[in-house]
């Protein structure tokens, strides 16, 4: 019955934006962490979304066809910027200090974007959950 | 055809329509932010159609068949209103929009349903 595998595609979503949720936590709590070389900064983590494709299942799953899934997290490719901090412990010989391209405002946003999507697929599963209810009333009547 | 088949009608296909049309609708939703995806949509009217006994008649050997395997599934990609970056055809709107109303759509199915199933009971119960 197509009713059901809502609440599995609904359910892919849910997790997926749980992960971006999860970066974007992350990422925020490293915003003001330092490094000793622009190689070991904090970059910022972004969560890549990929619809789950007919290939890639396995023969149990088959009702999340067409949902979401998370297939890499990977890494904001902004700029490092370095600042001058001799009295750092994190310094390199230079007096420098490399800081992460974390932007507060950009992590805000996507955390409401996160929040939003994930809101709607819980109206997704809310809907479908009243509508099999209703279905099954139907030996009732 | 039994009494009952003729009973439901076109409803009991409907209802089938109805609910895989709400998967696909969620597919959409699901995958609002993923890039490059583009958004389905089942064509409600042309499928049940072909579900229907309405296949064109060849009286004439110069007449083309219909194509037994055109209905297929009746899935159709959407059209969108405003290109995005990211190739993403999902307009979120749009679909919580069809959602809603294919959600309504099936308990109006539904209903229907259950008027005549109620009102076999009553013929059956005689009372």
């Amino acid at each position: 019955m197509a009713l059901d595998n809502l609440f599995s595609i609904a359910g892919t979503a849910l997790n997926a934006q749980t992960v971006r949720m999860n970066a974007t936590a992350s990422n925020l709590a490293n915003a003001g962490t330092v490094a000793g070389s622009e190689k070991d900064a904090f970059r910022a983590k972004r969560a890549n979304f990929k619809t789950i494709l007919e290939t890639q299942l396995g023969p149990l799953d088959k009702s999340n066809l067409g949902g979401v899934k998370v297939s890499a997290i990977s890494d904001d490719p902004a700029p490092i910027t370095r600042m001058s901090d001799p009295t750092n412990p994190a310094a390199d010989k230079d007096g420098y200090v490399y800081l992460s391209n974390v932007h507060e405002m950009t992590e805000m946003v996507e955390m409401m974007a996160a929040a939003r999507s994930y809101q709607n697929n819980v109206e997704v599963v809310n809907t479908a959950r009243q509508l099999t209810l209703r279905t099954l009333d139907i030996i009732k009547s | 055809m039994s009494f009952i088949d003729s009973a439901f009608a076109v409803h009991e296909q409907a209802l089938a329509l109805r609910s895989q049309r709400m998967e696909v609708l969620s597919r959409n939703i699901a995958n609002a932010d993923t890039p490059s995806f583009k958004a389905q949509d089942i064509d409600f009217k042309r499928v049940l159609r072909s579900t229907q006994d309405t296949a064109l008649q060849t009286t004439n050997a110069k007449h083309i068949a219909q194509d037994p395997d055109e209905p297929s599934s009746g899935l159709k990609y959407r059209v969108p209103f405003n290109t995005s970056f990211d190739g993403n055809t999902v307009e979120l709107p749009v679909e919580q929009a069809k959602f809603g109303q294919s959600a309504a759509e099936y308990q109006t199915t539904l209903s229907i349903l259950e008027n005549r199933i109620s009102g076999m009971r009553k013929a059956l119960r005689g009372d």
